[in-house]
């Protein structure tokens, strides 16, 4: 124990694996505009990177504080409806400031939400989150004022600028919504590495130990709740604007919640970087499918409903397969293969 | 009168959620595992039904047939989910069931299609008249096929050594399986069984509304059924389910004109909520002792 702590410097260079990997996203993040077409980033890459922010989201509250929620999207419903009626009734705020707001206002909802969990554990939170689910799209749909009495009920993107700056391009999008990603990745990191995030933690492996060991159980586990739904609310209103585009309350219906649910059960739970690969799966699976149903010339004889069944077994197939083989997810297969990639060459020398 | 017409029809439906309910009682105490499947395996097994019934096959013929099916899906799960999974934590058996869900729905319509099946189990939906309440028939017949099923499963649980044995696995595996009980053999049987139950409901329902996708829905109204009543507890699903079905009903009359629209969507849950602050263990759960 004691030469493996004594060794821990020595084993850890500049260029961690870790780091290398940072710098290569933020410069594919930031090459990806230059060289992508329109298509790539708006279908492919801005929902992966909403998708994965919504699943840092959850995974914050499943994944670090071991509570349960089924409606994600509830909490991203919010977030997109109050950032445009702030916008379309205060146009005076600036969008960073909107977005914000819309994020604690989705964070209150949580906390509302999850004050059964000071009582209950387990499944029946689940209840009490899925209650939000469908009261929010229920209140979104039956309430006009929230869309403003537009007769489709939806809510389209408000003038998306900053300081002047109109971002209503896709390039623009893609720009608001990695700039949004990485700021709220930032404050994901520090917050796990922070006391709160090991009280978290400690509550998840066993709450009633860490109780007794001093933490003060009920207020984290609202405030998981509260974060949770903040990066869910900011996710949803990206997701409205920047990749919809028009949304109404039906765009965030259960099978998104089970959507972001899946992206952390596929990435791993416990993992920042596993919600974007778990992104990434969910968003490419079905567009695959699509070009390969083409590839074999089945798209005369598949019609679109068995292709969306397929699409449900093939992910319903995934999740029992990931959590029986790899139950810590995509993140940690990647993570054991480029370890087993960096040990190889050192095999060869003496 | 017009309020006891209300309940009635409340309690009725109520009685239908609690058949569902009873399905995720049974699997949850045999294996500690929240089925989330369970509503999937509704559509499935009620869509089987309605597809061999459509091919001309009498009820007599369909109904065993359909059992067949239900006993040999309950194997293939113990085998490809369960049995790898042994020992996971209650969590991960959840999300389990959540995918396996998935891939039930999505085989359910790729081999049945999704049209919605008409479904006549040959039982009038007539109302009677009973002392000025409005009670169709075919609910009557529901209510007597739900009790006389609960009745059975009471007397399998009480006096047969499969239920015995089966009870002695909840109240504790490990013990259980020590004096020599066969775990896998008696999940297969309780996966089975629930898998009856979830025909029965679906054969219910889908007279009433029609086989279809919604039918996998109901597993979500099981949700605060179990939650009030307890999730390890047969006559807790009933009163449960009758107590949902009936403020539901009630709250969607009185209260929905005030809110413009029906509140039935939500209300359940939030039900249930309440519910749980006073009575953390449900009406009829077991409360645990958490133990460092």
């Amino acid at each position: 124990m004691t030469a493996i702590i004594s060794q821990a410097p020595a084993d850890r260079p500049v260029l961690t694996p870790r780091t290398v990997l940072l710098a290569l996203g933020l410069v594919i993040l930031a090459v990806v505009p230059v060289i992508g077409s329109d298509y790539w980033l708006n279908s492919l890459i801005v929902p992966t990177l909403v998708m994965g922010l919504a699943g840092v989201g959850l995974n914050l509250l499943t994944g670090y504080a071991g509570l349960v929620s089924l409606g994600s999207a509830a909490f991203m419903s919010i977030g997109a409806f109050s950032t445009y009626n702030l916008i379309l009734r205060v146009p005076a705020l600036p969008l960073p400031v909107a977005l914000i707001v819309a994020g604690l206002i989705a964070a209150s909802a949580g906390v509302l939400f999850g004050l059964p969990s000071l009582r209950i554990k387990g499944f029946y939170l689940s209840a009490s989150t899925l209650g939000a689910q469908f009261f929010f799209e229920w209140l979104f749909t039956n309430f006009h004022w929230f869309s403003n009495d537009s007769m489709s009920l939806t809510i389209s993107a408000p003038r998306l600028a900053i300081f002047g700056h109109d971002l209503n391009s896709p390039v623009g999008r893609y720009s608001l919504v990695v700039v949004t990603t990485l700021l709220l990745l930032w404050l994901a990191h520090n917050l796990i590495d922070s006391r709160i995030g090991r009280d978290w933690m400690a509550i998840r492996d066993m709450d009633t130990a860490a109780a007794v060991a001093g933490i003060p159980v009920g207020r984290r586990k609202l405030l998981a709740y509260g974060v949770s739904s903040f990066f869910c609310g900011i996710a949803g209103a990206l997701w409205a604007f920047c990749y919809l585009g028009t949304a109404d309350a039906h765009a965030f219906d259960l099978d998104k919640s089970f959507q972001v649910l899946f992206i952390v059960i596929i990435g791993g739970s416990a993992s920042i970087l596993g919600n974007f690969l778990g992104a990434a799966f969910i968003v490419l699976t079905p567009i695959a499918l699509d070009i390969l149903v083409q590839a074999l010339g089945l798209d005369g004889i598949v019609d679109h409903g068995t292709v969306s069944n397929m699409l449900r077994i093939v992910f319903g197939a995934i999740i029992i397969l990931l959590l029986i083989k790899e139950p810590d997810g995509l993140a940690s297969l990647i993570g054991r293969l480029a370890r087993r990639l960096s040990a190889r060459p050192s095999r060869g020398t003496p | 009168m017009f309020f006891l017409n209300v309940l009635t029809s409340g309690l009725l439906s109520g009685l239908m959620y609690a058949l569902v309910a009873i399905g995720f009682v049974l699997i949850y105490k045999a294996s500690g595992v929240f089925n989330f499947a369970q509503g999937s395996m509704v559509l499935f097994a009620a869509l089987t039904f309605v597809v061999l019934n459509e091919h001309g096959l009498p009820f007599w013929a369909a109904f065993p047939i359909t059992v067949l099916v239900m006993i040999v899906g309950a194997v293939l799960i113990e085998r490809l989910v369960l049995r790898p999974l042994v020992n996971r934590s209650p969590n991960t058996l959840f999300m389990a069931t959540l995918g396996l869900s998935f891939v039930i729905e999505g085989l359910a319509q790729a081999l049945f299609g999704s049209d919605v099946h008409q479904l006549d189990l040959g039982i009038d939906d007539m109302p009677l008249d009973l002392w000025g309440l409005q009670i169709s028939t075919f609910d009557i017949f529901a209510s007597a096929v739900a009790v006389v099923l609960v009745a059975v499963l009471a007397v399998l649980f009480s006096k047969t050594r499969m239920g015995i044995s089966l009870r002695a696995v909840a109240d504790d595996t490990l013990a259980a399986q020590s004096i020599g009980i066969r775990l896998p053999r008696i999940w297969q049987i309780v996966w089975s069984v629930s898998g009856l139950v979830a025909l029965v409901a679906g054969l219910l329902w889908g007279a009433r509304q029609g086989v279809q996708f919604s039918l996998s829905l109901v597993v979500l109204k099981a949700m605060p059924v179990l939650i009030i009543g307890g999730f390890s507890s047969i006559p807790g699903a009933i009163v449960g389910g009758l107590l949902v079905g009936a403020t539901e009903n009630l709250a969607d009359i009185y209260i929905g004109p005030l809110v413009q629209g029906s509140v039935s969507t939500w209300f359940a849950y939030i039900l249930a909520v309440a519910f749980l602050l006073i009575r953390p263990s449900g009406l009829f759960g077991e409360t645990t002792i958490a133990r460092v």
